[in-house]
């Protein structure tokens, strides 16, 4: 595909067609300018690039403080283990500041729920969320893990902890790093033949003489 | 937008085609091979799956991990440029009304970019439906008609499937397609024991390269977000792209049409439209215009063309341009396999949709509702995106997890675990159905309110009738059937019932809207003669899904397409006898 010679073919074909040309201009302007190699934005239209930019431009959602507990919350939420990395090696709290951003629906159950949990803190503690010992916040965040053990007083504090595991395993599991964790083998050029051999028999299943014979089927070597 | 300018362009061409969607570009694809100098107007940017595809892309390269936006309501990575809503391009309901929703595409190649490759040939009973059951219209054309279009574009885009001989899904011309997922076999198994079949899906994806400008598909299930290698079909890359390079075609993108122009004898003679770059208006003329613009919007376009000659709007002499309006009907379940939590991993991608699927199989007679529905089905292990993980609590405290109970909930690396386990457990189906067209359901020309652009917009005025409402009834019952027979647990879409409709979406959710600007034999009740012509004008058709009668249970894009083939060949024929 020569996406130049495309580009000549639309310019010549509309060539001496007066005003229709000078209609053209603008975006043939746009065509015939230096071509933005592999950029990360190709797949963007117009608006769509400057209301990225108005959300990277614009101010920082979190403050400091909120930005603490929310990546101390998330590595409570997704910490190392044998298989992966915790939420805030994953860049997690960075996800959470842009999606507020784009999501600001999501913007006070977050900012009010932090609050929430610091005047609980403080009212056991009278320290913010961020200044008690690992083991006291773990103490705090096991009243509100559970919802179905946790006591009508603390839910909203629920819903905020729902609503931040919510964020933090969807921002981690789609990261580069959680998406590996999961094993997700796909997103790749190949050729699908089918279910793996092993997978049928554990499962009980074979392809059936007529799937065997319709359909299509790929020599492995390719 | 600067100075107010109007100017009317000298050249005149063969035809104006307005929309570049399956009905536009398939029209400009057979008039410019044939040599006829055509216009093409689009109201988006210009887009080449090539160059302008998110295929490939990981959901870290999203900010938003692949969520929606206004943009993209079908996910960051979708290759649609917007969707339920445009800026500055409103639409209302009128009182009384359902919610519509209405879908809108601003791109070269329209909504074939993402759209699902569903490539389904309506069947002979299709085109009869009143002389089966008494309602509705049947079309002026049979199956017979259609059938040489349907051969035709089979092997010009390419579909895969294959021949089961059935009396209303006929057979085609089929790549071979894959094989079943797993999970697809486990519904196969499980419905076929039912006696519902599940056969392979007919997709225009290309499990075998057909010409040397298009690739084969490499099984990255990403067919929504438009193909690099156009192992698919678009508009854009299939229809457009070389239409354009036979030099034949001048396209005109960002150009929002404004009306069809008609001449003192009444006749279609080109289309207005603002170019949103420069904001300038301009004039194009050609010896017909041809409708493409969608369902909605041509009936728009039409409607706003009046005329000393056409006072009720262009082509509208019988008054039903923009009644009729209807979209397939839908519902859908979703639940888990307990027998694939924690299962192997391994790449099942696959192409972009379903390998399988239930076309109808019932008897309408022995039913309470007219029509019948198709079912599609999902499932596995698929790219991880917004979204993924939500809800754990709801899953986590009702299953054994590697053989503990646990609360639901939590957090950590129990948590960690919990998502490990269910990964690639879910799996859904849907049915798509078969609405009754209804004089009730329409779009007007609002009278008081007009888009950025100074058009007059459109008003919605639809409701679901009892048919449509026991259909989805059938398909929750069956689906969930289907479901509790395979051991899945529905997790949503278990508990509709009479007080939400069963579940049935809002007409325009499924985006199979049609029927605007019908054809027929009797002028009085339709818009369009059966080659797509308007009776009361010939140098104006529509080839989009505005000109369907009905739209059967089946997906109308291969239709629209052999029909804008059909359309199109008969255009060339009457200009060689000089009668356009």
């Amino acid at each position: 595909m020569d996406r130049r010679k495309s580009i000549k073919t639309l310019l010549i074909g509309a060539a001496g067609t007066g005003v229709l040309a000078e209609a053209c201009k603008e975006a043939g302007k746009k065509e015939t300018g230096p071509l933005p190699e592999a950029s990360a934005l190709n797949d963007r239209m117009q608006e769509e690039k400057e209301y990225l930019t108005k959300l990277n431009d614009g101010d920082t959602f979190f403050t400091p403080h909120e930005m603490k507990a929310i990546t101390l919350l998330s590595d409570i939420i997704i910490p190392a283990d044998e298989l992966s990395g915790s939420a805030s090696q994953a860049k997690v709290p960075a996800f959470i500041e842009f999606i507020v951003k784009d999501m600001p629906e999501h913007q006070t159950p977050l900012r009010g729920g932090l609050r929430w949990l610091n005047m609980l803190s403080a009212k056991q503690h009278e320290k913010p969320f961020t200044d008690i010992s690992d083991q006291q916040r773990l103490a705090l965040v096991d009243l509100i893990a559970y919802p179905d053990k946790a006591k009508p007083e603390y839910k909203q504090g629920v819903s905020f902890f729902n609503l931040m595991r919510d964020l933090v395993t969807t921002g981690f599991y789609t990261s580069e790093m959680g998406v590996k964790d999961l094993g997700y083998a796909g997103n790749v050029p190949n050729q699908w033949n089918g279910v793996p051999d092993d997978v049928l028999k554990q499962y009980g299943y074979a392809y059936s003489e007529k799937e065997l014979k319709e359909c299509i089927r790929y020599d492995q070597q390719g | 937008m600067g100075d107010f300018q109007i100017k009317k362009e000298v050249k005149k061409y063969d035809a104006v085609i307005v929309g570049s969607g399956a009905g536009g570009g398939m029209a400009a694809y057979v008039l410019a091979k044939a040599g006829l100098k055509v216009c093409l107007i689009e109201a988006g940017p210009n887009y080449d799956p090539a160059i302008h595809s998110s295929q490939m892309k990981n959901p870290w390269e999203s900010p938003r991990r692949g969520a929606s936006t206004k943009f993209r309501p079908f996910g960051d990575f979708d290759g649609c440029f917007w969707g339920w809503q445009i800026d500055g391009e409103p639409y209302t309901m009128k009182e009384g009304s359902d919610k519509w929703d209405w879908w809108r595409a601003r791109m070269v190649g329209g909504r074939t970019n993402h759209w699902g490759r569903i490539s389904l040939r309506f069947g002979p009973k299709d085109f009869k439906r009143r002389s089966i059951d008494g309602l509705g219209d049947d079309w002026p054309i049979s199956y017979e008609d259609v059938k040489p279009y349907y051969d035709k574009i089979d092997q010009l885009i390419g579909v895969f499937g294959s021949n089961e001989g059935l009396p209303n899904d006929p057979d085609g011309i089929f790549l071979p397609p894959p094989k079943p997922r797993l999970h697809e076999l486990m519904i196969k198994k499980t419905a076929t024991g039912m006696g519902i079949p599940v056969i392979p899906s007919r997709l225009s994806i290309l499990t075998k390269p057909i010409n040397n400008e298009r690739g084969a598909c490499f099984y990255c299930a990403q067919c929504n977000r438009s193909c690099k290698v156009y192992g698919d079909f678009s508009s854009s890359s299939v229809l457009v792209k070389p239409a354009v390079l036979t030099g034949n075609i001048d396209l005109i993108t960002d150009a929002m049409a404004r009306e069809v122009i008609t001449n003192s004898e009444g006749l279609a003679t080109g289309v207005s439209f603002i170019k949103k770059t420069d904001g300038v208006e301009y004039q194009v003329s050609g010896r017909v215009v041809i409708l493409a613009a969608s369902t909605c919007e041509t009936a728009r376009l039409l409607l706003n063309s009046k005329s000393d000659r056409h006072p009720n709007g262009l082509a509208n002499d019988s008054n039903v341009v923009g009644k009729y309006l209807h979209d397939s009907t839908g519902a859908a379940i979703g639940g888990v396999l307990p027998q694939l939590f924690g299962r192997k991993r391994y790449n099942e991608d696959g192409v972009g949709g379903m390998h399988v699927y239930t076309p109808w199989w019932l008897d309408n007679k022995k039913l309470d509702f007219p029509r019948g529905y198709h079912i599609e089905y999902w499932g596995g292990m698929s790219q991880p995106a917004y979204g993924f993980g939500f809800g754990m609590q709801g899953l986590n405290g009702k299953y054994q997890i590697n053989g503990k109970t646990k609360p639901a909930g939590g957090y950590g690396a129990s948590l960690k675990e919990d998502v490990r386990f269910f990964y690639g457990a879910g799996v859904g189906m849907a049915g798509r159905g078969e609405a009754i067209p209804n004089i009730n359901n329409y779009c007007e020309i609002d009278p008081n309110v007009v888009d950025k652009y100074g058009i007059p917009v459109l008003r919605f005025h639809t409701k679901h009738a009892d048919y449509e409402i026991k259909q989805a009834k059938h398909m929750k019952e069956t689906f969930k059937e289907i479901l509790h027979n395979m051991g899945a647990v529905i997790t949503w879409g278990g508990d509709d019932n009479a007080d939400n409709n069963y579940g049935l979406s809002n007409p325009g959710n499924i985006i199979h809207e049609a029927g605007t600007v019908r054809m027929g034999s009797d002028r009085k009740h339709s818009a369009l003669n059966k080659w797509s012509q308007a009776h009361d004008c010939k140098t104006l058709f529509c080839v989009d899904g505005s000109q369907f009668v009905s739209q059967a249970d089946k997906n109308i894009t291969w239709t629209i397409l052999a029909l804008s083939m059909r359309t199109s060949e008969f255009i060339i024929d009457e200009m060689k006898k000089q009668n356009l």
